[in-house]
């Protein structure tokens, strides 16, 4: 938990990073960025009482401040799931608590659950024991749970949204890092760990050190091809995975105000991979089409009300960040990642950069050792390494819009020859969609394997993995060593590219197909 | 938790930078619902490798860990701070943690120990060079210190999560003492806010 000195600390370490870890979109090299434009928020508050979205989200939840103590935050809403529960639970009966609220509480089977074969039972006996936990502990505490199978069950972070249970200005908290997704409503929405969740479960309330605030601006029009996944990556790419640590990032400019709910989804959801307690979206337009008419939304009077209410969730005029970084959009270009964490990313017409491209000696040996460990030379280019396994799906690229966009690259075409392809749909929501829509048949034609919702290969949690020296090309958000399955070798991309790389066979761009 | 004053022990360096949650402990061990048992599954893909440090006998019984930057970024599993007290750990030494990362240690008595990309690579080196070197992580006077190695650092480490540290206090119990004013707030939340 920061610290005002500890933010101090970080901020000084802030540039270092950069100046050594930062990627530049256009050239793909590795090259020192410009220290960012620093301000004193509090300073600034002081002075003109102008606020960033994120301060105006923390202030309208905060129950209890000073005294030494960090802010107490209410949360709105709290989201669970099989994997980082069961201990919160455990502890609350050994101290004799309970749930404070378990109507702002819900639960999903999403983490290690099967994606083929539904109606066979859970075949690991240890993942089957952790989905029999969560659901004798919901029954036990009065939780509604979306159990495997459900119309209602999917991704955490998928089911939320599309339900119309995360809302602007809300807080959301879930034991999953990838909580961040929510914040493309205009909530603050961040993950926590399990001591948390048995925080939450028991007050509905966090304490939480208020984090600083940073800016990312995308200004342009990004180019045909370049997807919401693209400006994420360049922005990871750019600031490295822990430029965006103690801060919540607020995402601004009109490349951000272009995307589709789902488009600002994924840009929030990876805010953790640039180390982000939260990333965030001013509501707009855009937002309220998209909740309109959702079953937990708001409807008649109280809609209006809630809209009005969203309407003043814009940073103010004159309001300052701690931080600000701005990226060019009409300079982006599709990015793919090739080393063993999110910052290692390129354009995909690039070639693998090598140590001797990063100043910081550790930072060097860290990406020798990603080169050795996905098994590439600097120098290569992308273009010409070929996947064995393609992946459609996870918190970050498994909504409709993604499904709709998959399926245009794979129409009428056929996946190559030894490629293996998994497009897993986020929730049963978006897979009635997308065979509503007939995707189904698109992706089964072409030679992709349509599966039943889950997390499934993002994290190798449930039997949907890589083998060892197997290569991926995912729409996940994590290449780390081993995400996939022990020994395997992850490279993020769009659904675009990955959809085009499933035909190629190699990592290509729509466009390069023909 | 149990409360952590001042710690002395000896120390392991491990050259790394971004060492994700991932790597600390792989997913394969999150399916387990109990607290306990995760030191052995601690690093453990690295620990197949013969030359990780952890497998250096020379660090055996190493009570901090010593680590690149951006240390516990990635998935919010607190998994990982059980594994690192279980096998043993009661520091860990970064330029810059995760930020749930950070919050999960401070819930369990894990001290995390943030001082300068400099600081760090010298007590690595001190470390390497004489695995014996004692280090002291002083949470009263929040400084990292190895006199035979001439080092001398302070964290930073604000004064709640101090207290928690030094008093080994439940967190949930500070919180539970507000009760009336989470009482009181929700009286106040907007009736349209979505219930589940």
């Amino acid at each position: 938990m920061p610290s005002l000195n500890q933010t101090h600390v970080d901020t000084a370490t802030l540039t270092q990073g950069i100046a050594t870890a930062a990627a530049d979109d256009a050239s793909g090299r590795l090259e020192p960025a410009a220290p960012e434009a620093q301000t004193d928020s509090v300073t600034n508050a002081a002075a003109t009482g102008a606020r960033t979205l994120s301060e105006k989200v923390w202030d309208r939840h905060v129950v209890r401040t000073g005294g030494g103590q960090p802010d107490l935050l209410y949360i709105d809403l709290h989201l669970i799931h099989e994997v980082t529960s069961p201990q919160a639970f455990d502890g609350l009966r050994m101290s004799g608590r309970t749930v404070r609220r378990p109507d702002l509480t819900v639960a999903t089977e999403d983490h290690n659950v099967p994606t083929a074969d539904l109606h066979l039972p859970i075949a690991d006996p240890i993942s089957a024991k952790q989905v029999e936990v969560l659901r004798a502990n919901c029954d036990e505490f009065d939780i509604t749970l979306y159990p495997m199978g459900d119309p209602g069950q999917g991704i955490v972070h998928v089911i939320g949204p599309e339900q119309g249970l995360t809302l602007p200005g809300m807080t959301v908290v879930c034991g999953d890092s990838h909580t961040s997704t929510h914040g493309a409503f205009g909530a603050l929405a961040f993950g926590i760990g399990t001591s948390e969740v048995e925080h939450v479960l028991a007050s509905q309330t966090l304490p939480q050190a208020r984090p600083s605030t940073m800016e990312v601006r995308v200004d342009g029009d990004a180019p045909a091809g370049v997807t919401a996944k693209d400006i994420v990556l360049a922005i990871i790419g750019r600031i490295g995975t822990g430029g965006g640590i103690g801060h919540i990032i607020e995402y601004r400019g009109s490349a951000i105000e272009a995307l589709s709910m789902e488009g600002r989804m994924t840009v929030c959801n990876m805010s953790i991979e640039a180390g982000a307690k939260a990333g965030m979206v001013a509501p707009d337009e855009t937002t309220f089409e998209y909740l309109a008419g959702r079953p937990h939304a708001p409807s008649g009077a109280d809609w209006e009300t809630a809209v009005a209410d969203w309407r003043s969730l814009v940073t103010d005029e004159g309001a300052a960040f701690d931080r600000s970084v701005t990226i060019d959009g009409t300079s982006l270009r599709p990015h793919v990642t090739w080393g063993t964490n999110p910052a290692h990313v390129i354009p995909i017409d690039g070639a693998v950069p090598g140590p001797g491209d990063f100043n910081d000696p550790v930072e060097a040996t860290t990406a020798q050792r990603a080169l050795d460990y996905m098994g590439l030379t600097a120098g290569t280019r992308l273009s010409d390494v070929q996947v064995d396994t393609v992946f459609i799906g996870s918190c970050t690229n498994s909504r409709i819009e993604d499904l709709r966009a998959a399926a245009a690259v794979a129409r009428g075409r056929t996946v190559a020859d030894g490629v293996r392809t998994l497009v897993v749909p986020g929730s049963f929501a978006v897979k009635a969609q997308a065979e509503a829509e007939g995707l189904d048949a698109i992706f089964v034609e072409a030679g992709f394997d349509w599966r039943e919702p889950g997390c499934s290969m993002c994290l190798a949690m449930n039997p949907d993995k890589l083998s060892p020296g197997e290569r991926s090309a995912s729409t996940s958000n994590r290449n780390f060593e081993g995400r996939q399955g022990r020994g395997g070798r992850t490279h993020l991309c769009s659904p675009e590219v990955a959809a085009a790389t499933a035909i190629a066979g190699r990592f290509v761009t729509p466009d390069d197909l023909g | 938790m149990e409360p952590v004053r001042v710690h002395e022990g000896r120390a392991v360096p491990l050259d790394r930078s971004d060492v994700d949650t991932d790597q600390i402990i792989p997913s394969d061990w999150l399916k387990r619902v109990e607290r306990t048992g995760f030191g052995k599954g601690l690093f453990s893909e690295w620990r197949d490798e013969r030359d990780f440090v952890l497998n250096d006998e020379r660090f055996a019984g190493a009570t901090v860990l010593v680590a690149g930057s951006n240390f516990g970024t990635g998935s919010s599993r607190e998994h990982a701070v059980w594994a690192l007290m279980d096998y043993g750990f009661v520091a860990v030494v970064s330029p810059r943690f995760g930020d749930i990362f950070r919050n999960n240690s401070t819930k369990n008595g894990l001290v995390p120990v943030q001082v300068s990309e400099e600081a760090a690579a010298r007590l690595r080196a001190a470390v390497a060079a004489d695995p014996d070197l004692m280090v002291t992580v002083d949470v009263e006077r929040r400084l990292l210190s190895a006199p035979a190695a001439g080092i001398e650092e302070p964290f930073p480490m604000d004064d709640a999560t101090q207290e928690r540290f030094l008093e080994g206090l439940d967190d949930i119990g500070i919180t539970l003492r507000s009760t009336s004013e989470i009482d009181s707030y929700e009286t106040e939340r907007p009736a349209w806010l979505p219930t589940t």
